[in-house]
């Protein structure tokens, strides 16, 4: 048994960035499962859930629409309600709003390119634990690589996140058209946290950045949190 | 029962694929104002009556087919 917080990383069909946020988990401290989509149960002791980047089926009728509605998603849906961390890379976040468990929706990028890059993102709001290893204004380097990336909401909508602090990530600069420059958002409740760029792509400094580590740490803190807020006193 | 749902972006949502076809169409010498992009699904469902298959067709695109935040829909009853 070990004491590293348990994070599930939920595999679709197309997933391809199960395994190296799996890897990443593990080098900021988590102890990784990989979960298959067609489970109708998260494992025993998961402490986070991670909806990871990739193609989930082959992103037919809308990216993430599918695997929205599979079953491992009724067991992420009722982790999430209970207040488990829950955090949508890329695909994921896709997944995570088709699902409607965060605000919005990911349209195809403005200029109808597929973007693959190094991206400069701006911390709007360090209050979700996702954010806690972060500081309001500062910036970090991560990689967006998706065709499928500009965040959009109805107007209302984006004023109302925009006022409780809930876009938490936006681009230093227009990326993909996305509505604000919109990079991360995070439901009503701060538990569920979505991003397009990828956290897990950014751990070490040898690979140009380890600004993702500072993503993932936190969710791993948030991890241990919730099993200690779980266990019997 | 053959029932058929049109998807269609709503106006004033972001559609770069209807953009490109319109310049295209305008590059072929078409006087075209606007293209916009949806998507057509043709069903076979077992329905009791047109009432039936109506209502499950509407929380088929309601539960999948559209996105209400960005996408409008119709349905077309065709009997066999």
């Amino acid at each position: 048994m070990t004491d590293r917080p348990l994070v599930a990383v939920v595999v679709f069909p197309g997933s391809n960035d199960d395994h190296d946020a799996a890897w990443a988990l593990g080098a900021v401290g988590a102890e990784p499962v990989l979960v298959w989509h067609q489970d109708e149960e998260l494992p025993p002791g998961v402490g986070a859930v991670v909806l990871p980047g990739g193609f989930s089926y082959g992103d037919y009728l809308r990216t993430g629409a599918i695997a929205s509605v599979s079953p491992v998603m009724g067991a992420v849906r009722e982790f999430a309600a209970a207040g488990g961390p829950v955090l949508g890379i890329c695909n994921g976040f896709q997944i995570l709003c088709e699902a409607r468990l965060l605000p919005g929706v990911l349209l195809p990028n403005r200029q109808l390119e597929f973007v693959c890059r190094d991206a400069t993102l701006r911390v709007e709001s360090a209050a979700a634990p996702f954010m806690s290893r972060c500081t309001v204004g500062q910036e970090l380097v991560i990689p967006v690589k998706h065709g499928d990336g500009a965040w959009y909401a109805d107007e209302g909508t984006f004023v109302q996140l925009a006022a409780r602090g809930q876009i938490v990530l936006r681009y230093a600069e227009d990326v993909n058209g996305a509505l604000g420059n919109v990079a991360g958002v995070i439901n009503d409740a701060a538990n569920v946290m979505g991003l397009m760029p990828h956290p897990e792509h950014a751990v070490d400094p040898l690979l140009g950045s380890a600004d993702g580590g500072l993503l993932l740490a936190a969710l791993v803190d948030a991890a241990a949190a919730y099993r200690v807020a779980l266990a019997p006193a | 029962m053959k029932a058929t749902v049109v998807v269609r972006p709503k106006d004033g949502i972001l559609d770069p694929q209807g953009d490109a076809v319109q310049h295209s169409l305008r590059a072929l010498g078409f006087d075209v104002a606007s293209a916009r992009i949806g998507r057509v699904v043709d069903l076979e469902i077992a329905a009791d009556d047109r009432a039936d298959a109506e209502a499950q067709v509407r929380r088929m695109c309601s539960e999948l087919l559209a996105n209400p935040l960005i996408e409008s829909f119709e349905i077309r009853l065709e009997d066999e």
